[in-house]
């Protein structure tokens, strides 16, 4: 028996590996006929009500008008047009959002692990107060109670003049190019690379020498000096464009509209809850002895911080915080209920205007997800990048 | 091991049998889509079902005084709630045999094509698209509206002095299209704030987020009527009197449903056509007991009809799949179409709109039924 165990195959029906295999192919075949079955649902119940499964509806006029867009839009453009107006929004809202979110957040972890008592509850407060009211009613009551509740544009904030706040947008002064913004462009170039020269000449007086280096003031220095010199030089670089307050609206510089404020607060205040405890849980995530060492090679507590304990608390949050960046990006949707143009909003439109609400659902869930993937392969990236060398997975 | 592995498989078969089932289900579906072509329309029984059903489900506003609204005490009523119950009488017998359902005005075309009601009394504006893309069948029009800007009082007399505003507007209505063309034609710049429901909008109108509000006038004129005294009340606000756009106000039902469609168009028209005639509430049941003669009167309430050649006068059956007096029900509930009108629009109402186009076509307006014979 012992000698022929080998050669001898067990029937197909109990042999394993046949087994795994055939396990697989039952599987994806259940999958494809799943989503035929889905697919064939769908086609026959619109056939029933006379209608058809097409994305051809896109290419016609939208005809109705947005009020904010990143990329040039006018109601004369098609429906696909409209569409990326609204992925544009969400998405630059999530840019800004997801670094405001983090640097909060990383500010009230490190406040809910301070040893100055005030500090520890203002941010224990937060946390617990923030982080369990639903994010809709937090974005409803930026917009509505503070945003809204600022003054009306005649009466609007400014700024010593220079910038204005008022419930119609707020608006800063902006640089527009004039005849030689691109050769100007040339000289700030040369700037940075001026003073980050002039930051190695600094730090390598510092290691000769063990003089100051003040490098920062150094380096900044230098590149405001290059840059001005380039504007003094070229003449018409640029002008500043100082905001006014007109009509109906504020006039001039960066806008920025009430609705694109509401979803930003409302969201970066929600977002850097969690991750405020996300990073007090990788800061005491750090072995103690980490610590420790630092403090005795002589590091202040705020030293410790940043070149010990952070560092590595950072790697340990990244997975959780990829999730929180997820999470605000999809709650962008919530930006609907405060007229903000984001794809909710914009594709409600759309559904209503030219019908398919099938196929514009299935650009819905495709951005949503793409985007999702996107920021988490990045993120992936990220976390491979800094992972521990030769560390377990 | 073995027990296991026996259910591993039973269950895989059990899987494939159910896809393939399914599978021959969607193939069979077109046979049968095919079949009932036959008789009428792919899925036709939308009359049937309701009056077997015995009840009638209507999607409405709650948020438009006048037309349908919810005062708080989650008893919805209004002009479009009293033509809900007229159908709900001439089809199932019984006024309060409705069910309102809510429905803003994103979801009402979404809701109406999965069944989550029978018909849309809901102020919708009937166009071209609607009845093609969305699919939907309209009734004849209850409410010829047209949509206007409603400001600040003393802040603009005319639409072409806004160039350059913010104008506040609902999303996923005719009216954010009609703005945007309206606007272009005059060459004026604007800025549309899109919110999702009224209620949001009127906190950020009433915070001057926006300068203008845009939506069909009788909306409107609910609105303004409803104003808060501590905003200032009505008077604080003026409609202005540029008309934007057509807005035909009418009854919807899915086009497929061809039999439903004709019952509800018949009960919109009888209820115009009993003004016409004179028909009201108090009088109906006397005039359909004995019509004295009159050969239209006789013919709406499903009374005998005199046959002019001086034969049995005999009651018409239109056909349409309802009672012979379908409309005697509808008329003692709620009224004719006058009465409907003053009820929850004229000018004793808050509301207080004249009749305008939507008086009859004898009296200067434009509401006209076809004969009901």
């Amino acid at each position: 028996m012992a000698s022929s165990a080998r050669s001898v195959r067990p029937p197909l029906w109990r042999d394993v590996r046949v087994l795994r295999v055939a396990g697989q192919v039952a599987f994806v075949l259940v999958v494809f006929f799943v989503l035929r079955e889905m697919y064939l649902n769908a086609t026959f119940q619109l056939g029933q009500r006379g209608r058809d499964l097409s994305y051809d509806f896109l290419d016609s006029r939208a005809g109705f008008g947005v009020k904010e867009h990143f990329i040039d839009y006018s109601p004369n453009n098609s429906f696909w047009r409209v569409f990326w107006v609204a992925v544009t929004n969400a998405l630059a809202v999530t840019g800004v959002g997801i670094v405001l979110a983090t640097v909060l957040g990383t500010f009230l972890g490190i406040a809910r692990l301070s040893p100055n008592w005030l500090l520890r509850k203002i941010g224990q407060g937060y946390v617990e107060t923030i982080r369990n009211i639903p994010a809709l009613v937090q974005i409803i009551f930026w917009y509505t109670a503070v945003i809204l509740a600022i003054p009306r544009l005649e009466n609007s904030i400014s700024i010593f003049g220079f910038a204005y706040i008022s419930n119609r947008g707020a608006a800063v002064p902006t640089l527009r190019g004039g005849a030689d913004f691109g050769p100007w462009g040339l000289f700030v170039v040369a700037a940075v690379v001026a003073a980050f020269f002039v930051r190695r000449w600094r730090t390598k007086i510092f290691d000769d020498t063990g003089r100051p280096h003040y490098r920062f003031l150094w380096s900044t220095g230098t590149f405001l000096v290059v840059a001005a010199l380039g504007y003094v030089v070229l003449g018409d670089a640029f002008t500043i464009e100082l905001p006014e307050i007109g009509l109906r609206n504020l006039v001039g510089g960066i806008q920025v509209s009430p609705e694109f404020a509401g979803v930003l607060v409302g969201l970066v205040v929600y977002t850097a809850a969690f991750i405020g405890e996300i990073v007090r849980g990788s800061i005491l995530a750090v072995s103690k002895g980490q610590k420790e060492a630092a403090e005795a090679l002589g590091l202040r507590p705020s030293q410790q911080l940043r070149y010990v304990v952070l560092p590595q608390a950072m790697r340990i949050a990244l997975p959780s915080i990829t999730n929180q960046y997820l999470n605000f990006w999809k709650n962008t949707s919530l930006g609907f209920f405060i007229a903000y143009p984001e794809i909710v909003n914009i594709t409600r439109t759309m559904t209503n205007q030219a019908g398919h609400e099938l196929e514009i659902f299935s650009l819905l869930i495709v951005i949503y997800l793409g985007v999702s993937l996107a920021i988490s392969l990045f993120m992936n990236i990220l976390n491979r990048g800094v992972t521990l060398r030769g560390a377990t997975r | 091991m073995r027990k296991g592995f026996t259910t591993k498989i039973v269950v895989i078969l059990a899987v494939f049998a159910l896809v393939a089932v399914g599978c021959d289900r969607g193939d069979d579906g077109d046979e049968v889509a095919q079949g009932n072509g036959d008789a009428a329309q792919a899925g036709g029984d939308l009359l049937q079902e309701v009056i077997d059903r015995g009840t009638l489900r209507c999607g409405v506003n709650e948020t438009v005084p006048g037309f349908g609204f919810d005062p708080g005490d989650g008893n919805i009523d209004g002009f479009d709630i009293d033509f809900c119950r007229a159908f709900a009488a001439a089809i199932v017998g019984d006024p309060e045999a409705i069910e309102l359902t809510p429905i803003d005005a994103d979801n009402r075309f979404i809701a109406l094509q999965n069944g989550d009601y029978d018909v849309l009394v809901r102020n919708t504006t009937q166009t071209a698209s609607r009845e093609g893309t969305e699919g939907v069948f309209f009734a004849h029009v209850n409410f010829y509206d047209g949509q206007a800007m409603m400001v600040r009082e003393g802040e603009f007399s005319s639409i072409d002095e806004m160039g350059g505003a913010n104008i506040c507007v609902t999303s996923g209505t005719t009216t954010e299209l009609n703005l945007a063309d309206y606007f272009q034609q005059r060459d004026l710049d604007f800025t549309p704030v899109t919110f999702a429901e009224n209620p949001q909008l009127q906190r950020a109108f009433i915070r001057e987020r926006c300068d203008g509000w845009t939506s069909d006038r009788s909306q409107l004129a609910g609105i303004r009527s409803a104003w808060p005294d501590n905003q200032g009340g009505p008077e604080s606000l003026a409609i202005l009197e540029e008309v934007m756009s057509k807005e035909p106000l009418a009854p919807g039902v899915l086009d497929t449903e061809i039999d439903f469609g004709d019952a509800i168009n018949a009960v919109v028209n009888g209820l115009i056509l009993a003004e016409e005639l004179g028909v009201t509430s108090r009088n109906v049941e006397d005039l359909a007991a004995d019509p004295g003669g009159n050969g239209p009167i006789a013919s709406l309430l499903g009374a005998p009809v005199p046959d002019p050649e001086g034969g049995e006068a005999v009651p018409v059956d239109f056909g349409l799949g309802l009672e012979l007096d379908f409309m005697v029900g509808a008329i003692s509930a709620v009224g004719n179409y006058g009465e409907i009108f003053a009820r929850h629009l004229g000018p004793n109402t808050a509301l207080g709109l004249e009749r305008g186009i939507n008086a009859l076509w004898t009296d200067g307006g434009i509401q006209y039924a076809y004969p009901l014979r």
